[in-house]
C-alpha cells in the first residue's frame, strides 16, 4: 500500500515539475511550482523528515510562490523576444539528452550507494541530553553545526541588503514594495482579519516546540512572515520605511544575538559558539527567539522587494 | 529508492529547463526545481540508516532558507533588468534598445 502511495507521489512530483517547465504562461507555471513544493513536502513526510517538510511547505512552496507571483504580475510582454531566444529543436534535443545522462548518472549512483549506510544519527542523538533539546535536528542546527546556521542567518541579512540596494538613489529610505489599498470587504479582507491572530500563535508555537519536536525558528518565522504579508496585501498593515531603526534592528537582532552568544562562549565555555554544560538550552532558546523575529522580518522584506514609495 | 530516482529525475528536468528556457523567470523556476531534486537526494541518503540521520536533514533546512534568499535576490535582479532595459531574457543577439 505504502509502495503504491510512494510511486504515485513520485509520479505526481515529476509530472507537476514537467508541467511547470512546459506550460506556456508564467502564471500557471508559478502555480505548478507551488503545487510541486507542496507535493515535495509530502515526500519529505514520507521520508520521515517532518522538519524539512514544514520548511519546504512554508518557505519552498508558500513564500517562494508569493515572491514569484509578485514578479509575474510585474514582468509583462517580451513574447517575441522570448521566442527569438528559444533554442532550436536540435539544441533542445541535445540538451535533453545531456540532462538525461546527468539524471541517469545520479539515479545509478543513488541505486548503488555503499552498504551499510554511513550515519551520524547515533552520534547526534547521544549528546542531545547534554544540550537539553529533544529534537536532533535542532541539536545539529544550533550546536554541532552552529556555525553553518550562524552564517545562514547572516545570509538573510545580506539578501535583504542586496535587495534594498536595487532601489534607485532617490528611493533610498522609502517604503518597500507596492501600496495595497485597504480591503474593506471580500475574502481577502476577512482572511486578513481572522487568520493573523491564529497564525501568530501557531508561528510562535512552531518556533517554540522546535527544541523538542519538529519545528523551529525558520518554520515559525515563515508562518509569522506569512501573517504579516497577508495583513500587508490586504492594506491593513503598512510596512515601515527601510530607514526605520526598529525595522533594521528586527532584521539584525537574530544574527547579533547569535554572534553575541557565540563570543560569550570564549568566556563561559570552550570557545566560539560552544555552550557551557547544563546551560545550553536557555542560550539556544534565546538565539531561537531572536532568530524567529529576524527570519520573519527578513522574509517579509524579501517578498516586499526594494523601497519604492516615498515615506 | 523510489524517491532517490525521483530526485535524480527532478535534477535532470530542472537542468533541462535551466538550459533551454530563455525567460529569466522560467530559469529561476527551473533552478528551484533542480534544487528540490538535490535536496531530495540528500533526504533519501539521510533515510538509509536505521534511524533518519539528522545531519543531512539540518543541511537541507539550511539549504532551503538560502535557496529562498537567492531566489528573492534573483527575482529582484530580473525585475530591475526589466525596468531598466525592458528585457525578459539575457539573449545576446537582441537589438540594442
Amino acid at each position: 500500500m505504502s509502495l503504491v502511495l510512494d510511486v504515485m507521489l513520485a509520479l505526481a512530483v515529476i509530472g507537476v515539475a514537467g508541467w511547470t517547465l512546459l506550460v506556456r504562461g508564467n502564471f500557471p507555471a508559478v502555480i505548478g511550482f507551488v503545487a510541486y513544493g507542496l507535493l515535495l513536502a509530502l515526500v519529505w513526510v514520507r521520508l520521515g523528515a517532518v522538519d524539512v517538510a514544514l520548511t519546504e511547505a512554508a518557505l519552498g512552496a508558500g513564500a517562494t510562490g508569493v515572491l514569484l507571483l509578485f514578479a509575474v504580475v510585474r514582468l509583462r510582454g517580451g513574447k517575441a523576444e522570448i521566442d527569438a531566444a528559444t533554442p532550436s529543436p536540435p539544441q533542445r534535443v541535445a540538451a535533453a539528452i545531456l540532462c538525461g545522462v546527468v539524471g541517469l548518472g545520479l539515479a545509478v549512483a543513488m541505486l548503488n550507494l555503499p552498504d551499510p549506510a554511513p550515519s551520524l544519527a547515533a552520534e547526534a542523538t547521544r549528546h542531545l541530553p547534554l544540550l537539553g533539546v529533544g529534537n536532533p535536528i535542532t541539536g545539529v542546527l544550533m550546536a554541532y553545526r552552529g556555525l553553518d546556521t550562524l552564517l545562514e542567518a547572516v545570509v538573510l541579512v545580506f539578501a535583504v541588503l542586496a535587495i534594498w540596494s536595487m532601489a534607485p538613489d532617490r528611493r533610498w529610505g522609502a517604503i518597500p514594495g507596492p501600496l495595497f489599498p485597504v480591503q474593506s470587504s471580500g475574502p481577502l479582507s476577512l482572511l486578513a482579519r481572522v487568520l493573523p491572530p491564529i497564525g501568530i500563535v501557531v508561528g510562535i508555537h512552531i518556533a517554540w516546540v522546535g527544541a523538542d519536536a519538529p519545528g523551529g525558528k525558520f518554520q515559525g518565522g515563515t508562518i509569522l512572515a506569512a501573517m504579516g504579508i497577508l495583513a500587508w496585501v490586504a492594506g491593513l498593515w503598512r510596512l515601515p520605511p527601510v530607514a526605520s531603526r526598529g525595522l533594521r534592528w528586527a532584521v539584525v537582532a537574530g544574527p547579533l544575538v547569535f554572534i553575541g552568544v557565540g563570543l560569550l562562549g570564549f568566556v563561559i565555555a570552550d570557545g566560539f559558539l560552544s555552550y557551557p554544560p547544563g546551560f545550553a538550552k536557555p542560550l539556544i532558546l534565546l538565539i531561537e527567539a531572536a532568530m524567529t523575529l529576524s527570519v520573519a522580518a527578513a522574509i517579509v522584506l524579501m517578498v516586499a522587494g526594494p523601497p519604492e514609495r516615498p515615506a | 529508492m523510489i524517491f532517490g530516482v525521483t530526485g535524480a529525475a527532478l535534477v535532470a528536468l530542472g537542468l533541462y529547463g535551466l538550459v533551454t528556457q530563455p525567460a529569466l523567470l522560467r530559469k529561476i523556476l527551473a533552478f528551484n526545481l533542480l534544487g528540490g531534486g538535490v535536496f531530495l537526494l540528500f533526504g533519501v541518503v539521510a533515510r538509509r540508516g536505521a534511524v533518519a540521520d539528522p545531519v543531512p536533514q539540518a543541511l537541507v533546512i539550511t539549504g532551503l532558507v538560502v535557496a529562498f534568499a537567492a531566489t528573492a535576490l534573483a527575482l529582484v535582479l530580473v525585475l530591475r533588468l526589466f525596468q531598466i532595459t525592458g528585457a525578459a531574457t539575457i539573449a545576446e543577439d537582441k537589438t540594442p534598445p
